[in-house]
């Protein structure tokens, strides 16, 4: 697998898990016994249709759910038993969440939003060096310049711009995107993706849920669910890379 | 453990709401302002009540002559003219604990000085009433024991009457007609405001009672004896005392009723004590009201605020926070309204009263403890009215807030 850039350790470790849901009588199987492995630097595209429980698996994923059984082991250590607030520290420390709807906080500038995983971590930083952080990696998304606007000042691909930043503050080990274009035309579409393929090239780990098959063909690897179960798990063969894209498309008149 | 960001964290959730953070701290803010300005005017009126009981004297019995029945005909306190001077020295003499007595003659007459004249109360009194009422002088010298053994023309006189007569001018030497008797002033007494009953004890003229009989009111019994006893706890037995002592002298029977009444002041003043302190508990009890509804207030809008945020707490969780930093958030912000509003209701407050006690004329007390009192309540009313929306807000599942519409 070197030429998929995934031959690190494995950092996510699926084994049997099972998630089934209560409402009322009803016993729902959401996730029904899916076992995968994703090793570090592998940007994994998990997809399938609504309610083949990729966005249950994803939340397991993410430690905002626990599975009801199986195990799932996050960089080597098995996070199905652990409490409330260890998952909290888990999700802290180690992932970086993005979401369909970026979920900034509104009324809060960028640099603020971008901070907002450190107020909850393990470090005690002043308030320089927390300005200083979010900053530098605000930069590193392309956002200098636009640390003191709020998010209904930016554009939607900057917002999720900012959201990115604040999903990569904590360096962590799994960046996770729920649909992350699903609320963006096609060319900021294209610039998250470019964003992602860069960050995976310098290697970080993105596992990325998403139903556009063209959105998928930039990851490296596609995972397919249907009625919780993983139906296909294939490497891309004709992998696309945005940046090229982007070139193909026709020129803007204005910046957006 | 990380109540330093937390603290970040709710200072800048309050910053966003600027608006909504002053109107859900007007509640308390009303609410402790009323409490602070309430006590002060309830203190004001204790004070001055207190005053005006100091006015009195300390110790006070007055004897009024008067509730005669024997004819029939019930005449009032200070009617019937039962009482002599010879009564008063018997109690003088022979009532254990009696530390001064005066003998009054009232009447109200036309005083005149030069072109000037006032109508005014003439009081006879002993020599020994300034130092019952308390009432030093202002100007001059009060008349002496002698100067009521020979009846003489002399007089002191209230604020006000001097006020009136002489204008700026010096009372002390002038002559005064008292129904064409010339009086020398020799004194003015110092201000005393008004009475419990509202008549201006500054309008009056002080005069021996033996010169108010023989040249003013031409009686020879006594309205009342103003009775002095040296410690509170013989007042009860000086008051039998006097009672018996005074049945004996004027003859009356068993079974008969008094021709005479004796008060113990120190009992108007423990009424008018008790009126001021229920006017106190009741004033206190309306800005408690305000106050709960003030925490009310929070607690409404900290509620909406945790359903309007529920995303942002979804994010919050979703980053790492802890259940218990969602509660302090919530609380710390709750707290810090509240108790802004009570920092902010306190001066509200004591701006209250200093304009009230400016406009009404009433007077206020200012009491520093009730400002701690009041400080530490609306903390209080933060925490507990903040509590049920911030458990209710760290209790949220971070997959359900984050879905939230």
């Amino acid at each position: 697998m070197a030429e998929n850039g995934a031959d690190g350790e494995v950092v996510v470790e699926l084994d049997n898990v099972h998630k089934t849901y209560r409402t009322g009588e009803m016993e729902v199987h959401a996730v029904r016994g899916v076992t995968l492995k994703i090793r570090s630097g592998e940007f994994v595209a998990l997809m399938g249709s609504s309610g083949s429980g990729k966005s249950t698996l994803m939340n397991i994923l993410g430690c905002l759910d626990r599975p009801t059984r199986g195990r799932y082991l996050l960089d080597g250590q098995d996070v199905s038993p652990l409490q409330r607030d260890q998952l909290a520290d888990f999700r802290n420390g180690k992932l970086g969440f993005v979401f369909q709807s970026f979920n900034l906080l509104p009324r809060t500038s960028a640099r603020e939003n971008v901070e907002l995983p450190l107020l909850y971590g393990v470090h005690r930083l002043s308030n320089a060096q927390l300005r200083e952080k979010a900053d530098q990696v605000l930069r590193s998304v392309g956002l200098a310049g636009r640390e003191d606007h709020h998010p209904s000042q930016l554009s939607g691909g900057q917002q999720q711009r900012v959201a990115i930043a604040r999903a990569l503050i904590n360096d962590p080990e799994v960046l996770l995107a729920d649909e992350p274009t699903g609320n963006l035309d096609s060319r900021t579409s294209l610039e998250i993706m470019a964003i992602f393929q860069k960050l995976n090239d310098e290697g970080i780990t993105v596992v990325m849920v998403t139903h556009e098959a063209d959105i998928a063909s930039f990851a490296r690897r596609n995972v397919v669910m249907r009625d919780g179960l993983v139906r296909t798990d294939r490497m891309v063969t004709q992998r696309l890379i945005a940046a090229d894209e982007m070139a193909k498309l026709p020129p803007l008149e204005t910046e957006a | 453990m990380r109540i330093s960001s937390t603290f970040k964290v709710a200072g800048r959730a309050l910053q966003k709401n600027k608006l909504r953070s002053a109107l859900t701290a007007l509640g308390i803010i009303i609410g402790v302002g009323a409490v602070i300005a309430m006590v002060s005017i309830g203190n004001g009126a204790k004070a001055q009540v207190q005053a005006q009981i100091a006015s009195l004297g300390e110790n006070i019995l007055q004897v009024f002559s008067g509730s005669i029945t024997s004819s029939g005909i019930r005449t009032g306190f200070g009617g019937a003219g039962t009482l002599k001077i010879e009564d008063a020295e018997a109690i003088r003499r022979e009532v254990p604990g009696v530390a001064a007595v005066s003998e009054e003659v009232f009447s109200t007459s036309q005083v005149a000085s030069g072109n000037q004249n006032w109508f005014t109360r003439i009081l006879g009194e002993s020599s020994e009433y300034f130092d019952i009422r308390q009432w030093p002088l202002a100007e001059g010298a009060p008349f002496t024991a002698q100067d009521v053994r020979s009846a003489n023309k002399v007089c002191v006189i209230g604020h006000t009457t001097a006020y009136n007569i002489y204008g700026d001018e010096d009372p002390v030497g002038q002559i005064l007609r008292i129904k064409g008797v010339p009086f020398v002033v020799i004194g003015v007494l110092t201000q005393k405001g008004f009475s419990l009953q509202g008549t201006d004890q500054d309008d009056v003229v002080v005069m021996p009672y033996t010169s108010a009989m023989k040249r003013v009111s031409g009686g020879t019994t006594l309205r009342n004896i103003n009775v002095q006893i040296s410690s509170e706890d013989q007042i009860a037995s000086a008051q039998q005392q006097i009672t018996e002592l005074l049945r004996q002298r004027h003859n009356i029977r068993a079974g008969r009723d008094d021709d005479f009444t004796v008060r113990n002041m120190q009992e108007v003043a423990d009424t008018a004590n008790a009126t001021a302190s229920v006017m106190t508990g009741l004033l206190f009890a309306v800005a408690c009201v305000s106050l709960v509804v003030g925490g009310i207030g929070i607690m409404n809008i900290m509620l909406v605020s945790v359903t309007e945020r529920t995303r942002e707490i979804g994010v919050r969780l979703a980053v790492g926070a802890h259940g218990r930093d969602i509660l302090t958030q919530f609380l710390i912000e709750a707290v810090v309204l509240s108790a802004m509003g009570g920092v902010i209701g306190i001066i509200a407050g004591i701006i209250a009263s200093k304009v009230i006690s400016m406009v009404k004329n009433w007077p206020t007390v200012i009491s520093p403890l009730w400002m701690i009192i009041a400080f530490l309540v609306s903390a209080a009313v933060g925490i507990f009215f903040g509590f049920y929306p911030a458990r209710e807000a760290s209790r949220l599942d971070p997959i359900d807030a984050l879905r939230y519409e």
